[in-house]
């Protein structure tokens, strides 16, 4: 029971909630909760009318159970009826659960709106007050049109209570913010901006918020507010630490009415008036010099309180950007706090520092601290304060540094966070560019990305160092000769081989007089990589190869071995396979001329924005793209790059890589129980025991799969070895399978492992794994019994055509199983050709000398063939509209039968084995995938399309294929799905 | 603004932005996740999407806000410190188990504090007399009803 009840009791929900807080399960407490809706229902839909206090604690369970996350679609209604009580408590309790449980009904919309009509008139304060936070916090677009009108002439009123005017000024401001076309302006624009001298700061606290968003859309029209809010700031500052009561916060006057007042001026550039202006600086002076003061407490609430007038002080300066001293002034407080020892303030100071950086006033200052911030990269402990130090790193380059700052964010990189190692790598891959004097430093830098992060160098940073290389003559040769030496190393990354590839094919000629880069070394050493690189970067070795056929004739002989060769000739990828064909005939048909006209030197890229830093911005988000671009301090450096110029418009739609740094790294929350942190102040509280959830332990799926090894990954090549006669026995001494195997197989078409079939006596585990048109699955049989099992059979059984579709073998299990023991059987699986109906497992053993047979279906499902594609909207849409025939597309309209929540939809449709494409479907409800299905025969590709339709719990499913039959079967198993 | 436990249960939950409950529910999840994997000695702020999330421990809960680009981030630790002694001092040396069976009242304090995402009111006194009076009418109300005792479910 809690400590303390104050005020009511209501003892009906005291009791609901210590009930919830016992239950032992998610289980039990939703059964307790169906208990409880079930009686409220019951009770509002009794002939008996229900009093007041009853109404408001059913209606107050009812918002209990609602933020315990369960969906409440009744009680709406006495809710509203609370609303027009005359008891304050139930009027309060309505107000609460309409404003956490908006419902669009307009019927209800209505009624409600009567209702806070009704307390807005009512002259009781405490009434209105209620009415105006149920306004704002609601602040749909029906409330505006309601009451954007009044609101004004209570704000304004001179006979409205204090309170009721702060409650007034904030509703308005969420209704400005919701809906600005429903407030008009006019008469009450002007006297709002006098509430920044009302006596009492709380309604002047409440004011300043809405009129700095007001001045924000209409500057013009606020502007005497600049004189008001400087005298008020400027009292406040100069007021002694007990002048304000209690608005001094921790020996601090007035905190956050000094931060609005010093936000509010950020929306208008320096005052004209210079008296005014003359005050703002004294202003600005006192804050500065205030910080050097020792603190008037030690707590840190009073530090917090002061620095945070502080930095909103630096953020004006920042703002004016004219005031050489206070700039650096505010630099070297900033530098101060550096060191600090408090990591909140460190944290501020960085990102504070990264504006100063971009002020030609302040960037020397800034720099002057570069060896403070490169010790934090190294040493900070935390990953968002590093990430700090390397923006302002970042931020305080310029030519003079380039090459010291360059080479700490290479090194740091060497032991940088996964989270912001792709950042990092786009940093100095543009840093490099801007600020290269000479371009042999840049080619060094940037080969030190691919070897240092290679995973993390994206294509847009290889594509540029393969531009700049193409279009500037005087560095080809130093970067040929690099990229062979990077080469010789025994371990180089992808990356590497594609832009060594390029390079030596395009200048390869260049190096070509040193025997110990010949043109049959540098053949050969790209060569050594071929066979353990991707398709992508085979294709491109391919056309490496052609153009030195063209740059050195002496390796033609070899090179068209190569490209002969059954492997390219006949590759499965259809990409390598025309390559190697056009190629070959290219090299063979062509006279020499032809060859070098075809084969020539790439012509130079035009110059235009880096894509590298339209990739960073992207990543930042449109918002923060302006302080990256500074153009401002170097445009002779663009230049001699020639690339950097402000982002077209385009650039700012946002990409999925945009979302991909919303997904900061979140491990599971750490278990450790830290010591209680509290103060002084809640010495008492003592930590939620009995709210743990017992921990149930493993389920018994994952216990069972817990106990296996993993299969060790194997090529595709070794997953038909060793194979061994399946026992093969005709489909027709088998028993059908069981009534549920239909139900069981479905479980398994998103997912390759788990429990597949469970009974008292025996359960089967399955564990697989595809790849291509190749699976590998591993079974595992476990005796839940202290009986062995006598000649223990299971077998795999392909019914009618199957046997020419799918090749599955089976490896025999040893015929007794122990009580207890578990065997495992591997199969290897084989997809011929597009197949509808899965296989069969028969099991066949004797218990205790009683015959005992099951027949399962084999969870091998066409769809296990998948292979994710991804590809562009464009590309998309034009394949969508090539399988545009009747029968190649398959469509359900069909009822979820689960809850629908979009993350679980995406789990299942990856676990399906498509590609999810964003940003293809102009609806972002919607789900679009692409793949293709891989058997012996032929490809299939396959193109699929959800629709959700929340609001009628219903889904549209279509897929396209170039197969009619897959397009129904796929359609029928995933639609089963959801 | 969210409250929630070192367990990771959410125990209070206010929205200042219109959002669908499934958004709700993401959200919470990711936040909740995101801060609980935080370490002690870390700093109290840190990027999220595109705003800004600043939170902080007592003893077994976590307040945690979510602010923009542009907002303090002290104040709003300031402001999160506020609110914690205002329920303090309402119920007299708070502790969660007050939160979790008084949910209302924490709603009730901190819309006296904090309005449509902004400081309506900082000093304690002027928000804790609207929340009295709010008690002193509630109690006269109940001895209408003459103790509460059919009152168990």
């Amino acid at each position: 029971m809690p400590a303390v009840s104050k005020g009511d009791g209501m003892r009906g929900l005291a009791v609901f909630i210590s009930d919830i807080r016992n239950c032992k399960s998610k289980e039990a407490e939703i059964k307790r909760i169906n208990k409880e809706l079930a009686n409220i229902r019951s009770k509002f839909k009794g002939d008996k009318a229900l009093d007041g206090y009853s109404k408001k604690k059913y209606v107050c369970k009812l918002l209990f159970i609602f933020l315990l996350g369960h969906d409440i679609d009744f009680g709406h209604m006495e809710a509203v009826n609370l609303l027009s009580s005359n008891k304050y408590t139930e009027k309060q309790i309505g107000y609460l659960f309409i404003s956490v449980l908006v419902n669009s009904n307009s019927e209800l919309i209505r009624l409600i709106n009567n209702a806070i009509k009704n307390d807005l008139a009512s002259r009781n304060p405490t009434f209105m007050c209620l009415a105006l936070h149920c306004i704002a916090n609601v602040g749909s677009r029906e409330m505006g049109e309601a009451f954007a009108a009044d609101i004004p002439r209570i704000l304004v009123a001179g006979d409205s209570m204090d309170s009721v005017k702060q409650s007034a000024a904030l509703c308005l401001l969420r209704l400005y913010k919701a809906s600005p076309d429903l407030v008009p302006m006019g008469e009450w624009t002007a006297r709002v901006v006098h509430l920044l001298n009302d006596q009492h700061m709380g309604v002047v606290t409440a004011a300043v918020s809405l009129i700095t968003c007001l001045c924000k859309k209409n500057p013009d029209d606020f502007k005497t507010c600049i004189s008001l809010a400087v005298s008020r700031l400027s009292r406040i500052v100069s007021s002694a630490s007990t002048d304000l009561q209690d608005y001094t916060y921790y020996f601090v006057p007035a905190p956050w009415l000094s931060v609005k007042l010093l936000r509010l001026l950020q929306c208008y550039p320096p005052p004209e008036d210079a008296a005014v202006k003359g005050r703002l600086v004294e202003c600005l002076e006192t804050v500065l010099n205030k910080a050097q003061e020792p603190p008037k407490s030690k707590k840190v609430q009073h530090s917090n309180a002061k620095n945070a007038i502080l930095f909103e002080t630096i953020s004006l300066i920042i703002h004016y950007d004219s005031e050489p001293n206070l700039l650096v002034r505010a630099c070297n407080q900033l530098g101060q706090f550096l060191q600090h020892r408090e990591t909140n303030l460190r944290y501020l100071a960085l990102e504070s520092m990264c504006t100063l950086a971009s002020s030609e006033f302040s960037h020397e200052a800034v720099k002057t601290h570069i060896d403070t911030v490169i010790n934090a990269l190294k040493t900070e402990r935390d990953v968002s304060v590093r990430q700090r130090a390397a923006d302002l790193l970042y931020a305080m380059c310029d030519r003079s540094n380039a090459k010291q700052i360059v080479s700490e964010m290479l090194r740091y990189l060497e032991t940088a966070d996964y989270a912001i190692r792709e950042e990092i790598v786009l940093k100095v891959a543009i840093l490099a560019e801007k600020y290269a004097v000479d371009y042999s430093w840049y080619v060094d830098t940037i080969l030190n990305l691919i070897r240092i992060a290679g995973d993390y160098v994206s294509e847009e940073v290889w594509y540029r160092v393969l531009q700049i290389v193409t279009n500037r003559d005087d560095v080809q040769g130093y970067a040929a000769k690099t990229v062979f030496e990077a080469l010789q190393a025994p371990a180089c990354h992808e990356n590497m081989v594609k832009v060594g590839g390029y390079i030596l094919g395009e200048f390869g000629n260049l190096i070509a007089g040193d025997p110990r880069s010949s043109p049959p070394v540098q053949f050969s050493l790209l060569h050594s990589k071929f066979h353990l690189c991707s398709v992508a970067t085979r294709a491109l070795l391919l056309s490496t190869y052609i153009k030195f056929i063209n740059l050195f004739p002496e390796t033609k002989a070899t090179i068209q071995g190569v490209l002969r060769a059954g492997s390219q000739l006949r590759n499965a990828d259809v990409e390598l396979q025309q390559r190697a064909v056009e190629y070959l005939t290219l090299s063979s048909v062509a006279s020499t001329d032809v060859l070098a006209t075809v084969l020539e030197e790439m012509p130079p890229f035009p110059e235009r924005e880096s894509s590298i830093l339209a990739k960073l911005k992207r990543k930042k988000g449109p918002g923060a793209a302006s302080s990256l671009d500074d153009g401002r301090r170097d445009a002779s450096s663009n230049d001699i790059n020639g690339g950097v110029e402000p982002a077209p418009s385009t650039v700012s739609t946002p990409s999925p890589s945009a979302d991909l740094l919303g997904l900061r790294a979140a491990p599971p929350p750490a278990a450790a129980p830290a010591p209680a942190s509290a103060g002084n102040l809640l010495v008492d509280v003592f930590s939620d025991g009995p709210a743990a959830q017992p921990s149930l332990g493993p389920t018994p799926e994952e216990a069972f799969l817990s106990e296996l090894e993993p299969p060790a990954p194997e090529s595709p090549m070794g997953l038909l070895a060793d194979p061994a006669p399946a026992a093969d026995p005709g489909p027709e001494d088998i028993s059908p399978p069981i009534p549920e195997a239909d139900e069981l197989l479905n479980k398994f078409v998103c997912k390759n492992n788990g429990v597949l079939f469970e009974n008292q006596l025996l359960q089967i585990g399955v564990k697989s794994e595809f790849r291509q048109n190749l699976g590998r699955m591993y079974l595992f049989y476990g005796n839940k019994t202290s009986v062995q099992f006598q000649n223990f059979s299971p077998t795999v059984v392909h019914p009618g055509d199957l046997q020419t579709q799918l090749a599955v073998q089976t490896k025999r299990v040893a015929a007794q199983v122990d009580g207890g023991a578990q065997v495992q059987q591997v199969l290897n699986i084989e997809c011929l050709r597009d197949f509808l109906t899965p296989p069969l497992l028969s099991v066949r053993f004797r218990y205790g000398g009683a015959p005992q047979s099951l027949t399962l279906k084999l969870p091998v499902t066409i769809n296990k063939f998948f292979q994710p594609t991804e590809m562009a909207a464009q590309d998309f849409f034009q394949r969508w509209k090539q399988l545009s025939l009747p029968l190649q597309e398959a469509q359900k309209i069909f009822k979820a039968n689960h809850p629908m929540d979009a993350e679980v939809t995406k789990a299942k449709l990856l676990g399906f084995g498509s590609a999810l494409l964003d940003n293809v479907d102009p609806n972002p409800e919607n789900f679009v995938g692409a793949g293709i299905i891989q058997t012996k025969a032929l490809q299939v590709g396959c193109l699929l399309r959800l629709e959700p339709n929340a609001q009628a719990q219903m889904y549209r499913l279509t897929l396209r294929t170039s197969k009619e039959p897959v397009s129904r079967h796929l359609c029928e198993l995933l639609a089963q799905q959801f | 603004m969210l409250l929630f436990s070192r367990q990771g249960k959410l125990r209070l939950q206010k929205w200042y932005v219109p959002l669908s409950d499934k958004e709700k529910k993401k959200i919470t999840r990711e936040l909740v996740q995101t801060v609980l994997a935080r370490k002690p000695k870390m700093c109290s702020f840190l990027e999220w999407r595109d705003l800004k999330i600043v939170y902080k421990r007592y003893a077994s809960l976590y307040f945690c806000c979510a602010i923009e680009d542009q907002d303090n981030e002290l104040i709003t630790l300031e402001i999160i410190h506020r609110y914690v002694e205002l329920l303090d001092k309402y119920f007299g040396s708070v502790c969660e188990l007050d939160i979790i069976f008084n949910f209302e009242k924490a709603y009730f304090i901190l819309d006296e504090f904090l309005l449509g995402g902004e400081v309506q009111e900082t000093s304690k006194k002027n928000v804790l007399k609207a929340i009295e009076q709010a008690d002193l009418l509630q109690e006269s109300q109940n001895e209408e009803w003459g103790g509460l005792s059919e009152d168990i479910l």
